[in-house]
């Protein structure tokens, strides 16, 4: 992105930024999923993503993009090609066989007679 | 105090560039030393603050620019914290001293003022200064006056990031690749001139006594980790003179003039104005 901003902008070819811009071999930072725990107690929640050239540094930029307001008292940063995800395209399968399988709730059964304190 | 303010959002009892003016408002005055003290302290901070809100949009990633603007942003609330505080040894406000004050009246030291070149040199810049303030913190958290010591020790968290973010960086770009570790070295050797300053004790300092922290004291401490970071970076300590310096007397390299007109224009075009 810092390419185009400065393209853009048409700055000099003498600005450093511009200088960091034409590096040739620049690849993009790869991406993380930062988690965020917002109290003691609570689980890690997704709270986004970011760019980072490695784990330690992915942490910082989690602190400094993600927990700038008090949101969170504890960070995870997961590289997020270790993500393994459900197909979409397979909704079907996945996620819409519970449907009709009511008895899998405990609202499903009645209170068989005799019981009491239920 | 604010602190029962029902708008204040910062937990605990962190201490904000409010307190200090409320602080002030109620009566809270210091004498023209400590105030002159304070000038030095919130002045380093006001300026590089306005050095490095400059890469906002301009550093090597997004990430980046959100995190020099952060450090901006906390080196800006020292300063007003700072400068708050020494206005009121002769009845200023902050903004009065940021927006009015001219060139020679400045108490900031040469390496703040110096250009942010390349990213490395930023880097490198920061590492010096990051190092040097976590120092003086950590000392003036024990100050006598007890509002410099408060304003210290809520600083002083806030710049163990800053130094642990140049210390990272630092180590990247000097282990990275024949490039990075060229440009991180050309900007330690191009900021070193000015690394003498800091470390200089004088009169001000002396009648101070308790208030003040020894900057002479702080050398061997920061040569140490210095040392110890650069090994780490594979990076050569830069030997090279000092330069001709007199920041906290006044005296100003070029740099300073450029960054009070940009940083003073929109204050001084419309005095008072508020938004």
């Amino acid at each position: 992105m810092a390419t185009s901003d400065q393209t853009a902008m048409g700055t000099s070819d003498k600005t450093p930024a511009t200088e960091i811009g034409h590096t040739p071999e620049k690849a993009p930072w790869p991406l993380w999923e930062v988690f965020v725990r917002s109290s003691r107690g609570l689980s890690h929640v997704h709270a986004g993503s970011l760019h980072a050239p490695d784990a330690e540094m992915a942490v910082r930029n989690a602190r400094d993009l993600y927990t700038r307001r008090n949101e969170g008292v504890s960070l995870w940063v997961v590289p997020a090609s270790s993500i393994v995800a459900s197909d979409p395209d397979a909704k079907g399968e996945f996620f819409e066989s519970p449907k009709g399988k009511d008895y899998r709730h405990a609202t499903y059964y009645k209170k068989s007679e005799g019981v009491k304190h239920l | 105090m604010s602190g029962e303010s029902a708008t204040r959002i910062t937990p605990g009892n962190a201490l904000r560039p409010e307190d200090v003016a409320e602080r002030v408002a109620g009566g809270v005055q210091v004498g023209e030393d400590v105030g002159e003290y304070a000038l030095r302290l919130g002045d380093d901070a006001l300026i590089l603050a306005q050095r490095l809100g400059w890469w906002i949009s301009r550093a090597p990633e997004l990430e980046e620019d959100v995190a020099l603007g952060n450090i901006a942003l906390d080196l800006l609330g020292h300063a007003r914290s700072f400068l708050t505080y020494a206005g009121s040894a002769w009845g200023k406000t902050e903004d009065d001293l940021a927006y009015w004050r001219g060139e020679s009246e400045f108490r900031s030291c040469f390496l703040v003022e110096q250009p942010n070149g390349d990213f490395g040199k930023t880097i490198a810049r920061q590492l010096v200064f990051s190092i040097f303030q976590h120092e003086l913190y950590s000392r003036l958290v024990d100050s006598a006056d007890e509002t410099i010591a408060a304003i210290s020790a809520k600083a002083l968290k806030e710049v163990d990031y800053h130094r642990d973010h140049a210390i990272q960086w630092t180590i990247r770009l000097g282990d990275g690749t024949e490039e990075s570790k060229r440009r991180i070295q050309a900007g330690l050797e191009s900021v070193w001139p000015y690394v003498a300053e800091l470390f200089q004790d004088d009169e001000l300092i002396e009648r101070l006594g308790g208030v003040a922290a020894h900057p002479s004291e702080m050398r061997a401490p920061f040569d140490a980790l210095m040392a110890q970071v650069l090994d780490e970076a594979g990076l050569e300590l830069p030997d090279v003179q000092p330069a001709m310096t007199g920041g906290r007397g006044g005296k100003h390299s070029e740099h300073l003039g450029y960054i009070l007109a940009e940083m003073q224009v929109i204050a001084r075009e419309h005095p008072g104005a508020t938004w």
